[in-house]
């Protein structure tokens, strides 16, 4: 062998032998799947720790909310090893665990001393449960979320707007602790002079697209009496979905639309009521809590201009909210489950869990949300305790996607596009899930 | 080809023949310049075969069962006509019908009109005739997500330039025009987008039709004293008709299947007002996972838009050989 041979093949070496530690190294490594939004930055931010103990690597794979079903239900269902770990909505769980997506994980809780009693109760139904109310656990509840309000404090405590109202309505300007009494100060402020600009009412959800102006209408439905099903015979829908109070809820919420939203919000979901919110057009704002820190900090209308209010009450004095939010689970089809299931039993533990609180995700552990120091920690922690205890979720079953997609047809034709009545809409969204049911022979 | 470039192929074809073993040699040999024909296009065929015809004949099959991706573990079920029969009766499949007859047939008119006729003026070669031919073809070398993208901040009711537009010709409040929020409105909305952008693919074909009318039908005319107006409609645009109606054709079928504008722009809304067929089946195949549905859905677009392009061609055709 000559000496350029032998130096060649010393380099082939050493190159082999460089990417063959890489890779094992890269074996090492775990890939999390989630939304990409603020929380999940707040979430690689908390992860570093997890390396640091374990020495396990973390990768992320963020898609943006519009895309976040289609991609990621994409990759279950082709049985995608890109994700060892998913951060799945709420709705997936049905589906995931019928269809062997995620990995049961009732065993390891057992062995890791994981109690699910330790974590919100609404969480674990909502994020974990499959079927729901069964300790069967496909999740552990990762990040609490809640559709509530933001509203301009600032505006609200103004003493000008303040008489103005009160000689319109003849009562104070506050947090409303009604539907009716929303609409009111919604009315009041649309097209509003405020510091030499128009303003309007509210943001509220109108999405068509994916999920918005279904979560948008539920939010006030269940308030007003909605009901998905007879509570003594499940999937029997006719006279709950459609009830008079739903009907009653629907028109309420086509109104408020009518009235109040700003021009050409027609199409708008979490990214475009933040955007309205933090450009001072609106003085209410629908959405989700995870909007909250960022609004808070927000230099132009965050401190002491925003405030946070849970769903007021519907006409009966009833009080519900969207359930959003997620469970953490490890992907069946992934080769590194072992080092997945480290990943949650870490994220389990108290410590990570109030650093995830400080660092802006919503803990779903008792311990750390019925801490005495919880409440005042931030200024909506209140509002956030208080919404997470009036949650209710849409369907969770493996035929959520088109129960979704035909509740946002229905909604959108009505609220948005005015086409038929409340009754109609809600008579079609009837029809179209008993089909739903029916080819899925429940029912 | 020059006897350099001859003599350097025949190098080559000798050094090929001496490379080739014998065995293989004979075997070519015995190959008739049929079989050399089919070896030589039988990789495109293969591929063809493998991305076109047999996902067609999978969706076929497909469409006959309850089939759904979502689902892997599920048992799949022979539904026979059932998938189509649900897709003919239902209403909300006539109303994309609709919505997708009116969006081909506005724009493929305006389209139409306002190519063949910014053609027509560019073909009179006026001074700068180059710099504006460029400048028009722009929109149709954009992308359709980039379009959509920034035609929807030209339609935002406060900050839109269309709207301020509007509003300061026609004295109206800018939040009052909600391009694509109005029912109204939001159909046309898409049309005058999808016009903006493919008016100049028009143009260009109907100017190569323009351009390939001889000067000398033009000159015998001038001779019997045919006016400009009897020009056009006697010799221009029966020649020019044949490009016409191949544009037409090309941005009929284009149309029909359009879908990435018309998702950025409305994704289908306000309620379904603009919910195109592609948007229908793009719900009902990757949102609600129906497969076996959207299979169906797809052949009878398929086959709609087949049929029609056929009895188009044939109609073509007949016009081209007056």
């Amino acid at each position: 062998m000559n000496r350029i041979t032998r130096t060649a093949f010393g380099l082939a070496s050493g190159l082999l032998a460089t990417t063959a530690l890489s890779n094992v190294a890269a074996a090492e490594d775990l890939t999390l799947c989630w939304a990409a939004w603020d929380p999940a930055n707040a979430l690689v931010e908390l992860s570093k720790d997890f390396t640091k103990e374990t020495g396990i690597g973390m990768k992320f794979e963020f898609v943006p909310w519009t895309n976040y079903a289609d991609r990621f239900l994409n990759e279950l269902n082709s049985k995608g090893k890109l994700c060892d770990l998913i951060i799945g909505d709420s709705q997936w769980i049905g589906g995931s665990a019928e269809n062997g997506h995620y990995v049961k994980l009732n065993d390891f809780f057992d062995k890791e001393g994981i109690k699910m009693s330790d974590f919100v109760d609404a969480t674990v139904v909502g994020y974990s449960q499959w079927p729901k109310n069964t300790p069967n656990y496909w999740s552990l509840p990762a990040f609490g979320d809640v559709v509530g309000w933001t509203y301009r404090k600032d505006w609200f405590a103004n003493p000008d707007i303040q008489k103005a109202f009160k000689e319109k309505y003849g009562r104070d300007l506050a947090v409303p602790a009604t539907f009716a009494e929303l609409k009111d100060i919604a009315e009041f402020f649309q097209k509003r002079e405020i510091d030499g600009k128009t303003v309007y009412g509210a943001s509220i959800y109108t999405e068509r697209g994916s999920e918005g102006v279904t979560m948008g209408v539920m939010d006030v439905l269940y308030s007003y009496g909605f009901k998905y099903e007879n509570p003594d015979k499940p999937y029997e829908m006719e006279g709950f979905v459609n009830s008079d109070k739903s009907v009653a809820g629907l028109e309420f919420y086509k109104a408020l639309y009518d009235c109040c939203t700003p021009p050409g919000a027609s199409n708008s979901y979490m990214g475009e009521g933040i955007d309205a919110f933090k450009s001072g057009q609106v003085a209410m704002h629908m959405n989700f809590a995870f909007t909250w820190p960022g609004l808070q900090k927000d230099e132009s209308v965050g401190g002491d201009k925003v405030g946070f209010f849970a769903n007021p009450k519907g006409p009966d004095g009833d009080q519900f909210a969207q359930l959003g939010g997620q469970g953490i689970s490890v992907v069946a089809y992934s080769d590194k489950q072992e080092a997945a299931l480290k990943y949650i039993k870490w994220f389990a533990t108290a410590d990570v869990q109030k650093k995830w609180w400080s660092l802006g995700g919503f803990s779903c552990l008792k311990a750390v949300v019925e801490d005495p120091g919880f409440a005042a920690s931030q200024p909506y922690a209140q509002t956030f305790l208080d919404s997470m205890a009036i949650v209710k979720d849409f369907w969770a079953e493996p035929s959520y996607a088109s129960l979704l997609q035909a509740s946002q047809k229905r909604f959108h034709d009505y609220v948005v596009a005015g086409q038929g009545t409340a009754k109609e809409a809600l008579d079609g969204l009837v029809k179209d899930w008993t089909e739903v049911f029916e080819d899925d022979g429940k029912m | 080809m020059t006897d350099a470039n001859a003599t350097l192929l025949e190098r080559a074809a000798e050094t090929a023949v001496r490379a080739t073993p014998a065995p293989v040699a004979t075997r070519v040999r015995a190959l008739s310049d049929r079989a050399v024909a089919w070896l030589f296009i039988a990789p495109t065929m293969v591929l063809l075969l493998a991305i076109n015809i047999f996902p067609l004949i999978w969706a076929i099959q497909l469409s006959f069962t309850n089939y759904r991706a979502n689902r892997p573990n599920e048992t799949v079920k022979n539904v026979g006509l059932q998938n189509y029969e649900r897709i003919l009766t239902d209403s909300d499949t006539w109303l994309a019908m609709q919505a997708t007859a009116h969006f081909v047939f506005w724009t493929i008119v305006l389209q139409t009109l306002i190519g063949f006729s910014l053609a027509y003026l560019i073909d009179r070669k006026f001074r700068g005739h180059a710099f504006w031919t460029t400048v028009i073809l722009v929109p149709m070398m954009l992308s359709p997500a980039v379009v959509g993208n920034f035609w929807r901040f030209l339609y935002e009711p406060q900050i839109g330039l269309f709207t301020y537009i509007v509003s300061f010709f026609s004295g109206i409040p800018p939040s009052e025009i909600a391009m694509l929020s109005s029912v109204k409105l939001a159909p046309w909305a898409i049309i005058i987008v999808d016009t903006w952008m493919w008016t100049p693919y028009v143009m260009l074909i109907c100017l190569a039709g323009l351009r390939s009318i001889p000067d000398y039908i033009y000159e015998a005319a001038e001779v019997d004293r045919a006016s400009p107006w009897r020009q056009f409609w006697s010799i221009t645009l029966p020649m020019a008709l044949p490009f016409i109606m191949l544009a037409v054709l090309f941005r009929g079928i284009e149309n029909f299947k359009m879908f990435d504008m018309v998702n950025l722009l409305t994704g289908g809304g306000p309620g379904s007002t603009t919910e195109v067929a592609s948007i229908t089946l793009k719900r009902e195949a990757f949102e609600k996972w129906r497969t076996g549905f959207s299979s169906a859905f797809a052949i009878i677009l398929f086959v709609a838009v087949f049929g029609l392009a056929n009895i188009y061609v044939k109609v073509l055709n007949k016009v081209k050989s007056r």
